[in-house]
């Protein structure tokens, strides 16, 4: 169980396992609708997750390639006459571009000072959706038309828990088959020591920028699914704080775990939910288990589980 | 064959020169050592030749071509690899997986398999992880091929650092104090798993502060300090060279005692 469990493979049929399985315990739609948001945001995890967990590389900017996705959907079938599809397909190819031409300047960067790079262009971005209002509705937002594939009106959280549900696990999958190839480990490499990569025939800045692009990739594909789903879309969504919510995401749950990012998604989505209970202490209630999680399970909650569940056997 | 030839190297940090008209040819299949005390431009040698640092004067030629400056995966292709006096390990990788990362440039790096792990991908893999573990058998590592590197000792590391270099298939192979914080057993281990690098027709460029096993095992000597050459010959030259025993060997004393036994 503990090998299956910390084999990649082993991560993506658990995640598939917990996708067909909830539904029977989740009440109502309430609960398939946080559902659907957790696997939507743990999608852009899993992504930053190649990016910081295996190739070391920190980004405080991924919610500006969020932004692009979700607002592809929502301008393309707006303004531009092109169907959601369509638009979902440029949106995701249009992050992949940017994180292409921006990451190689910004990539030569390390560690604080990459982190102030891609803090950069995520403000950036989300400061053109505010102003582009013409386009983009300005600081309210704007609609986002449902998508429509074949006469099908993909709306409602059970649809959306499906199809987030299933994009989730294809998006481990792949992530799966790239940490066990010879990119993963060129990315694992990296992240040990650039040195001795370069040395070993590592063309590290290849590698730092498609890590970069890939993740870019995933966040866009997650931002374009919340605003289908929510049907509207706000500067928000491309904001410092989303951002900051994803490495927070990545982090808790454990950098270089798969599945880590999965329980990370879920934490920062459902503790919120929950702790309204406390009412003004909320969010008082949130950064205090944050930091509590933090000080105990230093590798994340996955990783540091596992380990626990190793010394203890 | 002349693999690798280091031309009038210079450099220096901020008005320290760290290296200055550092001449020499290396031959393929030899032990080429490079010696010298504490300081004296060893590793800073190294770190220009494999593209680590830039040279402020002179060339690099590696099997002919000129190769200064050239950034280190450049010249991983062109057959140049080494090891690192402090460890330069994946700490969170296995043994085994440190070594497939050598394997890189023989690896088909196809992303788009890669993301989808088409069946040529495992095929793949199964090889490199065999080879990886010849590798590791070829330095004695056999045994801890699934440990992680970062619960490995200091002795094993050094010889994890010699599989993940040889898996690149160099022709020079630059080795910075292979056999640090070894002890006499492991010395002598390491010392016939250079032999046998040597032995397959690769170049090896050995740093060492163990004289007894550079004077055993070099073909020749060159001797730095202070950024300059002293002198350069077969080991029984170096060992009576007025100089070296003055400014080298004199001040360590241990060391030369052990060169003369
Ligand atoms: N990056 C650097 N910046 C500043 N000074 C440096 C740098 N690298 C090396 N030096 C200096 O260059 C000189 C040569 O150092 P180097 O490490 O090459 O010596 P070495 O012969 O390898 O010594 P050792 O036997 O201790 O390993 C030293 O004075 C060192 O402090
Ligand atoms: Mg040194």
């Amino acid at each position: 169980m503990r090998r299956f469990a910390a084999s990649p493979y082993g991560v993506v049929v658990l995640i598939a396992v917990l996708v067909a399985a909830l539904p029977a315990v989740l009440p109502t739609t309430f609960y398939v609708r946080i559902a659907a948001l957790v696997f939507i945001f743990a999608l852009a995890v899993v992504g930053l997750n190649l990016l910081m967990g295996f190739a070391g590389q920190v980004s405080l900017g991924h919610a500006g390639f969020f932004g692009i996705g979700a607002y592809a959907v929502a301008i393309g079938p707006t303004h531009l006459g092109i169907p959601s599809w369509a638009a979902f397909v440029i949106g995701v190819a249009l992050a992949a571009l940017i994180a292409f031409l921006v990451g190689r300047p910004i990539l030569r960067l390390k560690g604080h000072y990459l982190a102030v790079a891609t803090l950069g262009l995520g403000i950036l971005i989300a400061m053109v959706m505010t102003n582009e209002a013409a386009w983009t509705g300005g600081p309210d937002g704007m609609p986002v038309p449902r998508l429509e594939l074949f006469g099908w009106r993909v709306r409602g959280p059970v649809t959306w828990y499906w199809v987030s549900g299933i994009t989730l696990v294809i998006g481990a999958w792949i992530a799966a088959n790239l940490i066990a190839s010879p990119t993963g480990r060129a990315f694992r490499a990296i992240h040990d020591s650039e040195t001795a990569a370069r040395v070993l025939g590592v063309d590290v800045a290849r590698y730092k920028l498609l890590a970069f692009v890939l993740s870019a990739a995933y966040a866009a594909v997650a931002g374009a699914y919340l605003a289908l789903f929510d049907g509207l879309v706000t500067p928000d969504s491309a904001g410092f704080l989303r951002s900051i919510e994803f490495v927070t995401m990545a982090v808790l749950g454990g950098l270089g775990s798969i599945f880590g990012s999965v329980v990370g998604a879920m934490i920062l989505t459902v503790l919120p939910q929950v702790l309204t209970v406390f009412h003004d202490y909320e969010h008082i209630a949130l950064g205090a288990i944050m930091i509590v999680f933090m000080i105990f399970l230093r590798a994340g909650i996955v990783p540091s589980l596992l380990t626990f569940l190793r010394r203890s056997s | 064959m002349t693999v690798l030839e280091a031309e009038d190297i210079g450099v220096s940090f901020g008005g320290l020169t760290a290296l200055q008209g550092v001449s020499f040819r290396v031959q393929a299949g030899e032990i080429f050592a490079i010696i010298g005390p504490n300081g004296a431009g060893k590793t800073t040698l190294f770190n220009i030749i494999s593209g680590i640092y830039v040279p402020l004067a002179g060339r690099v030629r590696l099997i002919g071509e000129d190769v200064t400056a050239f950034e280190p995966h450049l010249l991983a292709r062109r057959g140049l690899s080494r090891t690192f006096q402090n460890l330069q390990v994946f700490f969170r990788m296995t043994a085994a997986e440190n070594v497939m990362v050598g394997r890189h440039l023989h690896e088909r790096r196809n992303v788009i398999a890669h993301l989808f792990t088409l069946p040529s991908v495992l095929r793949q893999n199964r090889a490199t992880r065999q080879r990886a573990e010849e590798l590791l058998a070829f330095v004695g590592l056999a045994d801890l091929a699934d440990r992680a590197a970062g619960a490995l000792p200091y002795g094993a590391l050094k010889r994890l650092e010699i599989a993940r270099a040889l898996a690149t298939e160099p022709k020079v192979l630059l080795l910075d104090e292979p056999a640090a914080g070894c002890n006499p057993v492991e010395t002598e281990e390491v010392d016939a798993v250079i032999r046998r690098i040597a032995e397959q027709g690769i170049a090896v460029v050995l740093v060492e502060h163990d004289m007894r096993m550079v004077m055993q095992i070099s073909s020749r000597i060159h001797v730095l300090d202070q950024g300059r050459t002293l002198t350069e010959g077969t080991a029984a030259q170096v060992r009576t060279h007025p100089d070296v025993i003055a400014v080298y060997l004199g001040t360590q004393g241990t060391e030369a005692a052990r060169a003369h036994g």
